[in-house]
């Protein structure tokens, strides 16, 4: 069944700047799906309406067949875990997630039971009697996913809750979110603007930019199939290289290049490959790329170069021997990836 | 003035602090940290002490021969008269009287200005309503209206509503407070928003998220406002002499007058009696102030955001 059903959703502020511009997105039962987009192209606002937090101008959210758009947070079966944690500083940890419960009338037995599950499912037993300001920034993490966990909502809302951990806890607590939500199979939206995070977490991407949904897929789709040129460069790491070439009967041709496409369109196109997509085989034909700064990772190396007047990078094994000079770069055919110039989208 | 101490002390500790590096220049200007220190509690204690000393001699004494230093042993005698002998024009107020309408005017004016305050500065910062930044600079704008400015027509609505004469005639005209409500507006928005929406999904409404979340979370700034406006309320002068005519209603800082006007005929006044009454209003302001004193500076420095 669907858990969430978002339809054509508008959201316009008060000062007339609209930030969501009619999105629809589904989130299926037990799924985890992320928003992601550069920041401020409205995915926490897309996330407080879906929260209540936000009015929604037009369009329907639907939680679990009930249309919720005019229903308070509290009413909406909805737990939300933000980027500061807004933890009730005054309370201890226990009263912090009990403060719901007992808001709703639960009963005090049945609340410290929840309360005593929640602290031991996420390991922070041991602190429930202390404040908030007495706890480092992961175990605050912990308290306020603690906090939405305790209310068994129909849906967990994340607001890009790990941005304020330093890297290696980020890592640590991003495979624990994605732990938890499998073990209580609760559908899930978390916002961010990292694409490692989304491509990580994710059951499902949806792309935004601008107000708008660029791509909704599997991070596998969305990193193979990317439909647009913005979904291209803004998944992956380094971003695709986008070249623009001319596209005639099934050559492409980029400056003096050209290669063979299997593809009807004609006439101006961006081709797109990715860094770690392109092979350097030492032949005297293919893209020929002027190098210039090489970029060792350990692992596997960044070059950076030139094809004409445009930057491209790529990515080679580090066992390999390092270009030197100029390389040619082929390129199979799944691997290639082909843009409208004007609208972006995918051809 | 103990406020004044400490933070001119705890200043001082942190500017030695700063240059441990270098020994000498420390020492030399740590002793004149403490000079300038012992000056400014001469400056201030000096008359508080002479007073105090002056109060335990007998009036005719301080007549004939002014203000005293030493111990004039009157004490015992001079303050049991302050506090319960019947004086007045009716015969009937003690300094006890007095010193629980004091008491009543400074707590009810401290209590009234923090919470009219805080529910002026929280219905501003939460509720979207028309007119809201503008009603708060309407509020902000009376602090150009002190109460002597305004005193005939506030004197005029007190008289006609018939609280003449009544604690709350006393109290209640004085509690609007723009400055309370301009620091706890400047508090409640430097709380998280996301505090309140957390409340919200929390299922906490507007009265639960006041009196659950921002109650607790302003107590230091209360106490701050308490103590401010604690001492402002005891030392109102001009107000209770207006609005209060029953001597059944007077405050210790009007006692202190009326002791110095019985300069009739031949009558000594009661020097003694009205010094008396002086160290006595003054004990509880600072009372207030040592007591409340950790938690203002505390409210002060940290903040449990
Ligand atoms: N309360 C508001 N009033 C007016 N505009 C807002 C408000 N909140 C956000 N916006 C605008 O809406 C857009 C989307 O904001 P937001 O949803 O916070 O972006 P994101 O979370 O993707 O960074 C931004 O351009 C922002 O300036
Ligand atoms: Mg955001």
């Amino acid at each position: 069944m669907t858990t969430l059903r978002i339809r054509n959703a508008i959201k316009q502020y008060p000062n007339g700047a609209q930030a969501v511009k009619g999105v629809s997105v589904d989130v299926e039962d037990g799924e985890l799906v992320v928003f992601v987009g550069p920041s401020g192209c409205g995915k926490s606002t897309l996330l407080r309406m879906v929260a209540g937090l936000e009015e929604v101008t037009d369009g329907e959210i639907e939680l679990n067949g009930r249309v919720v758009n005019n229903l308070e947070p509290a009413d909406r079966n909805i737990a939300m875990v933000f980027q500061n944690y807004a933890l009730y500083p005054h309370m201890s940890v226990r009263k912090n997630l009990a403060y719901g419960l007992k808001n709703r009338g639960t009963p005090s037995d049945e609340i410290d039971r929840k309360v005593e599950e929640a602290g031991a499912l996420l390991q922070i037993s041991e602190f429930l009697d202390r404040k908030p300001s007495q706890l480092s920034g992961g175990q605050r993490q912990r308290v306020a996913m603690g906090r939405a966990i305790v209310r068994n909502p129909a849906i967990f809302l994340f607001d890009e809750p790990l941005s304020n951990l330093d890297a290696k806890l980020r890592n640590q607590m991003r495979l624990e979110i994605k732990k938890l939500q499998r073990r209580l199979d609760t559908a899930a939206i978390y916002v961010t603007h990292d694409q490692v995070e989304a491509m990580t977490l994710a059951d499902r991407i949806v792309v935004l930019n601008n107000g708008m949904v660029e791509q909704i897929g599997t991070p596998t789709e969305v990193y193979s199939r990317p439909a647009t040129t913005f979904v291209a460069s803004f998944i992956g790491a380094p971003p695709m290289n986008l070249i623009p070439g001319e596209l005639s009967k099934g050559q492409l041709h980029i400056g003096a290049h050209s290669m063979p496409m299997n593809s009807a369109h004609a006439g101006p196109v961006t081709f797109g490959f990715r860094p770690e997509r392109a092979h350097m085989n030492g032949a005297a034909s293919g893209l020929a790329v002027e190098i210039g700064v090489i970029e060792e990772l350990g692992a596997h190396r960044l070059i950076h170069g030139r094809v004409g007047d445009h930057e491209v990078t790529v990515a080679q094994d580090a066992e390999l021997p390092p270009p030197d000079g100029r390389m040619m770069l082929a390129f199979n055919e799944q691997d290639t990836h082909l843009f409208d110039p004007d609208t972006g989208a995918r051809v | 003035m103990a406020v004044t101490e400490i933070d001119s002390s705890a200043e001082t500790s942190g500017t030695t602090k700063a240059a441990s590096a270098d020994n000498r220049p420390r020492r030399k200007t740590k002793i004149f940290d403490h000079v300038v220190l012992w000056l400014g509690v001469l400056l201030m204690m000096g008359p508080i002490i002479v007073a105090f000393t002056t109060s335990t001699f007998d009036h005719v004494t301080i007549h004939r021969e002014g203000m005293q230093f030493g111990w004039g042993g009157e004490f015992v005698e001079t303050y049991k008269n302050v506090l319960y002998q019947e004086g007045g024009f009716t015969g009937e107020v003690t300094g006890l009287l007095m010193t629980q309408n004091s008491l009543i005017l400074g707590l009810g004016f401290a209590i009234g200005k923090i919470v009219v305050s805080m529910l002026a500065a929280y219905a501003i910062v939460y509720f979207r309503f028309p007119l809201a930044t503008f009603s708060f600079w309407v509020i902000f704008t009376t602090l150009l209206l002190p109460l002597e400015v305004r005193i005939l027509p506030s004197y005029e609505v007190v008289q006609q509503l018939g609280m003449l004469n009544t604690y709350s005639g006393l109290i209640i005209p004085l509690i609007a407070s723009a400055t309370g409500t301009f620091f706890f507006r400047q508090f409640f928005k430097s709380v998280p928003n996301e505090l309140m929406e957390a409340a919200r999904i929390d299922g906490a409404g507007p009265v639960q998220f006041f009196w659950d979340i921002l109650v607790p979370l302003s107590k230091t700034m209360m106490a701050a406002i308490f103590i401010i406006m604690f001492v402002v309320g005891w030392n109102q002068y001009l107000w209770p002499t207006l609005m209060t005519t029953e001597e059944g209603y007077f405050t210790l800082v009007r006692g202190i007058r009326n002791i110095m006007q019985q300069m009739i005929g031949a009558d000594i006044p009661e020097y003694n009696e009205a010094l008396a009454m002086a160290m006595l209003a003054m004990l509880p302001p600072a009372l207030v102030i040592i007591i409340f004193q950790r938690m203002f500076i505390k409210g002060l420095v940290e903040q449990e955001k």
